[in-house]
């Protein structure tokens, strides 16, 4: 479990993190959200113990990060912005490194160092020096040395930056895998991503909390969400047709797709009413669709307060 | 303190990797034999003795030290791994100590590559090997004043050349402390106490009697306590800056 409650970070003049509270229960994926600048990474270097509040504390498993760091670092796991490494060891020098400071030596630790680069596929290049590695696999040495131990709690700052679509999906496989009984909070610019492995989802704006909740319920406040799309074969005259259904708060056409947008109004659903309209007047469909929610939209409309 | 054990090795085998080491030790050896050849005039003199070995020992380091020193935590900060080493389960004294030691020992092992010259000074004449070993000791505790002030610096920039300047400077008032030049400034207003006192800070009063085979425990306390200061500011200087 972590407890962060009224953690505040200020920078001179700047606040960088304002009074922040949350809880992470075990078994959670947090997607930690929120433009650059937003005090993501500030808040992640708070929870390690890297940097030190101005005021509030963080609990991580109890243990106050501030009074014992160690106790707290023992449980962590983290993957600092950017994937810092020592460039000049190689990837199983570096590895045996962090694996012994994490206090494993003998068997355990080329079982455990085994383990990892299997979990995170870097045998290919175990014994290459990490500099002349690419972005991708320099990552993942990022994450392999953040999960050598096998941590109650892992934080991990962009871990899918720089990864290709491959490498992306490689990964939030293993973060879904490792998440059954643990704590994982994960920061990212990426929107698909929250909804592709997070159980819930934190948007931090200007070092304000300023949603709290399911990816579910994050695209459920878009005015895409239950919005039908649909695409018709022919120009028919639908548009005063579809306004006058049940439910339907608004139409919109693209002019140049053709794509005809029907927005139901709040918490309300309008497919089955669409979907009978085109049986009964027999219109020919290339595409219908329903949609989920735009979470680019949402997003803006959090963090800087635009209209979706 | 396995930690310290840990990271020292780890920074040892880090020296070795890049041609950093070797490049020091072969500029190293090349200089300590010029200044003890030519500019000491080892042969001329005639004695049995390395003095002319030692004395320019000082000189040496105040610019191949602060060398080594400038990279021990200007890199770590710059590359960003001074946030992975710091949330690691370590304290900042286990890796303050752990990066010093290593980088003392590895100026211990440049020290004891330079036994060419102590087979010669055995083979022409018959030495004091006891005074010999002495300044041999006197000379690596002093190497550890110079690393902990570089430690202490480079803690503070994240520019290895800015730590470089810094260091060479801050060490050249600590070598020269006991000389006119830096006297001059005190003689006309200073009392005397602080006269003397800037006096006894400096490595060459302290160094000169160790490099004639005289030892003096206030001597080799004095580096001793230089060393532990300049670590423990590191320390602070660390648990201030590190996430600047």
């Amino acid at each position: 479990m972590i407890q962060i409650s009224e953690l505040t970070r200020k920078f001179g003049p700047f606040t960088a993190v304002n009074k922040v509270s949350f809880e992470v229960k075990p078994g959670e994926v947090l997607g930690f959200l929120g433009p650059n600048g937003a005090g993501k990474s500030t808040t992640m270097k708070m929870i390690t113990g890297f940097l030190a509040p101005t005021a509030g504390h963080v609990k991580v498993m109890g243990q106050n990060v501030a009074k014992h760091p160690m106790n707290a670092q023992k449980q962590m796991g983290y993957l600092p912005e950017g994937a810092p490494s020592y460039g000049d060891m190689s990837v199983l020098k570096f590895l045996r490194f962090i694996g012994k400071i994490r206090g494993f030596s003998g068997d355990e630790l080329d079982q455990r160092i085994h383990k990892v680069v299997d979990q995170v596929a870097l045998s290919e290049v175990l014994n290459q020096r990490i500099e002349t590695l690419s972005k991708g696999f320099k990552r993942r040495v990022g994450i392999a040395q953040a999960i050598i131990h096998d941590p109650q709690v892992l934080i991990l700052d962009e871990p899918t930056d720089g990864l290709d679509p491959n490498q992306k999906h490689q990964v939030r496989e293993l973060i879904r895998n490792l998440a059954k009984d643990k704590i994982v909070i994960i920061s990212t610019h990426i929107l698909e991503e929250v909804s592709a492995v997070c159980t819930r989802a934190l948007i931090i704006s200007a070092g304000n909390i300023v949603f709290d909740g399911t990816p579910v319920e994050l695209a459920a406040k878009s005015k895409y969400h239950n919005a039908v799309s649909v695409k018709f074969s022919h120009p028919y005259e639908v548009k005063q047709k579809l306004e006058s259904l049940v439910n339907v708060y608004r139409i919109d056409c693209e002019d140049e797709s053709g794509l005809i947008t029907v927005f139901p109004e709040t918490g309300k659903s309008v497919l089955k009413q669409v979907n009978e309209l085109i049986h009964i007047q027999d219109w020919e469909v290339e595409e219908l669709h329903v949609e989920k929610g735009r979470l680019d939209d949402v997003f803006r409309q959090v963090t800087v307060g635009e209209v979706a | 303190m396995m930690g310290t054990g840990i990271i020292m090795r780890r920074e040892l085998a880090s020296y070795f990797t890049t041609p950093l080491a070797y490049i020091f030790i072969v500029i190293f050896l090349m200089m300590s034999g010029v200044f003890t050849f030519y500019l000491g005039r080892f042969f001329e003199r005639g004695q049995a003795d390395l003095i002319s070995f030692f004395n320019f020992i000082p000189w040496l380091y105040l610019i191949l030290v602060p060398a080594i020193s400038m990279r021990l935590w200007s890199e770590e900060r710059k590359s960003g791994t001074i946030e992975l080493l710091m949330t690691l389960p370590v304290t900042v004294v286990q890796a303050v100590l752990g990066k010093f030691l290593a980088a003392w020992l590895f100026i211990g092992v440049a020290l004891m590559l330079t036994f060419p010259v102590w087979v010669t000074v055995n083979y022409l004449g018959e030495p004091d090997n006891g005074v010999i070993f002495a300044s041999y000791l006197g000379s690596w505790l002093m190497a550890g004043g110079f690393l902990a002030v570089g430690s202490c610096i480079s803690a503070t920039t994240k520019s290895q050349v800015v730590a470089f300047i810094l260091t060479l400077v801050i060490c050249f008032i600590f070598v020269a402390a006991g000389f006119p030049m830096v006297l001059d400034a005190f003689t006309e207003w200073a009392p005397l106490w602080l006269i003397d006192g800037i006096s006894s800070l400096s490595f060459l009063t302290h160094f000169d009697a160790v490099s004639r085979g005289v030892i003096d425990l206030r001597d080799l306390l004095y580096f001793l306590i230089m060393t532990v200061c300049w670590l423990a500011a590191t320390t602070v200087v660390i648990n201030i800056k590190k996430a600047d």
